[in-house]
């Protein structure tokens, strides 16, 4: 199996591209990045994800892995020799991975929703979901980190890629709806995280820039607002 | 010391039976709790403050929730029968298929067995399609592994009971053997396998419990 033959489908503003591009930094893979627009699903995305027909798809030789947990933990396997993403310990490794599928099934979706929420009232009531959400990775985070900078301790690990991802788009809502996400008085311990994570060198220069990510959001807001008229 | 195992469930969890075979294949000892779910104990609120919700394996008083994670932490603790295949490549499908599982092919089942009968038709397009996907990854094997149970039978067990008491409740047949032959075995090798049938809870409680959801569902929807 050639180690050197690795692509990634992706679209550079995609949270969940965003942390197979930190593994496969973090691991010094060399990879050839082939954006897609999702709009127009090409031949290629279509034919290695036929399931889901979306972003992210990691082409391994010929093998497609699809879904960027998996992706990642995939990462973490084959280039076993790298440094590791995953904690050793199986009890450390289980609540990092009960942690990611938090995120993914309940806190990202939050946001999902208030692209579509109606009325002040559900915004607000999601806005207080998320901020629950960031005190529960507070309490994590100091667990965790042991007192060192990230959340798999002196390196970062599995739920720093996966939470992390998400900074950018945060303080793009953030804007948004005029909410301080990453409250140095509410969760101190995160904000000191949210810097070291993304000023590190397999992390910067891949999260799009929060002004881009704001332009984006006001398209997918538009978009949402233009579906819910009809 | 002779390490403590507990397992917090209730008697119809898909979900926890999950952890239940996984354990009875490693051959683990451990101690049961069944929760009521309409007046969950101080323990289980402690051991999974998050979500409430069974299963939760508890290890030495230490908790592991979600089901999907703590099949990986059984597997990873206790390394004998392995549950997972070793190579990354194959361990990725195992993880993304059950993912689906979980997420679209339930999704889609639910919103079948929640169907009135004039919409039912167009809820089992998503299903069927679903289903085929199941189909193609079983082609040419017994379990979804090779000749022995191991992770993606265990997370798609719910199915191989749950698709019997829907086609019953509902008088449909939906998993039928010439459309999904492989499928159709698969589920007759799984439900009868020894390490699996002696754990299914009792039919008769599960049609009587899903006949209930099932009419709640209705009434709500019907427009007033």
């Amino acid at each position: 199996m050639p180690t050197n033959d690795v692509k990634l489908l992706g679209a550079p503003a995609s949270q969940y591209v965003n942390r197979v591009q930190f593994a496969l930094n973090l691991k010094s893979i060399d990879y050839e990045f082939i954006p897609q627009n999702m709009r127009e699903k090409s031949e290629l995305l279509l034919k290695s994800n036929p399931v889901h027909k979306n972003i992210p798809v990691l082409l391994h030789g010929d093998k497609p892995i699809c879904d960027s947990l998996v992706i990642v933990q995939y990462i973490d396997e084959f280039w076993f020799d790298g440094p590791s993403i995953l904690p050793s310990d199986p009890y450390d490794r289980a609540i990092a991975r009960f942690w990611a599928a938090y995120i993914d099934d309940k806190w990202i979706p939050f946001f999902k929703e208030l692209t579509t929420a109606k009325d002040e009232e559900s915004k607000t009531a999601l806005v207080e979901k998320i901020l629950e959400g960031l005190k529960f990775f507070e309490d994590v985070f100091v667990k965790a980190s042991k007192g060192k900078c990230f959340f798999g301790g002196e390196t970062i690990g599995f739920l720093d890629i996966v939470l992390g991802c998400y900074l950018g788009w945060l303080k793009a809502w953030g804007i948004q709806l005029d909410v301080n996400f990453l409250d140095e008085a509410k969760t101190p311990a995160l904000v000191g995280w949210a810097e070291s994570f993304s000023s590190d060198k397999a992390i910067h220069g891949i999260i799009p820039e929060t002004e881009e990510l704001f332009r984006i959001l006001q398209i997918i807001l538009a978009r949402a607002a233009d579906a819910a008229s009809k | 010391m002779a390490e403590e195992v507990k397992l917090f469930r209730t008697w119809s969890s898909g979900y926890a039976l999950r952890i239940v075979w996984a354990l009875k294949l490693k051959g683990i000892e451990y101690e049961t709790i069944f929760e009521d779910l309409t007046n969950k104990s101080p323990s289980l609120l402690q051991y999974n403050p998050i979500h409430g919700k069974v299963p939760v394996l508890v290890h030495d008083g230490k908790p592991v929730c979600e089901s999907l994670v703590i099949l990986e932490y059984v597997d990873e603790t206790w390394k004998h029968n392995p549950l997972l295949p070793q190579d990354p490549c194959e361990k990725s499908m195992a993880r993304f298929w059950a993912n689906f599982g979980d997420d679209k092919l339930m999704k889609s089942i639910s919103q079948l067995f929640i169907a009135r009968e004039k919409d039912q038709d167009v809820a089992a397009v998503e299903a069927l399609e679903n289903l085929k996907l199941v189909e193609e990854q079983l082609k040419g094997k017994k379990f979804f592994h090779g000749e022995t149970i191991g992770y993606l039978d265990l997370a798609f067990g719910w199915f191989a009971d749950f698709v019997s008491i829907l086609e019953e409740i509902m008088s449909l047949k939906l998993v039928d053997g010439e459309r999904f032959p492989h499928l159709s075995s698969w589920i007759q090798h799984f439900i009868d396998a020894p390490v699996i049938r002696d754990c299914w809870p009792p039919r008769d409680k599960m049609i009587i419990k899903f006949q209930v959801m099932r009419e709640k569902y209705l009434a709500a929807a019907t427009p007033k």
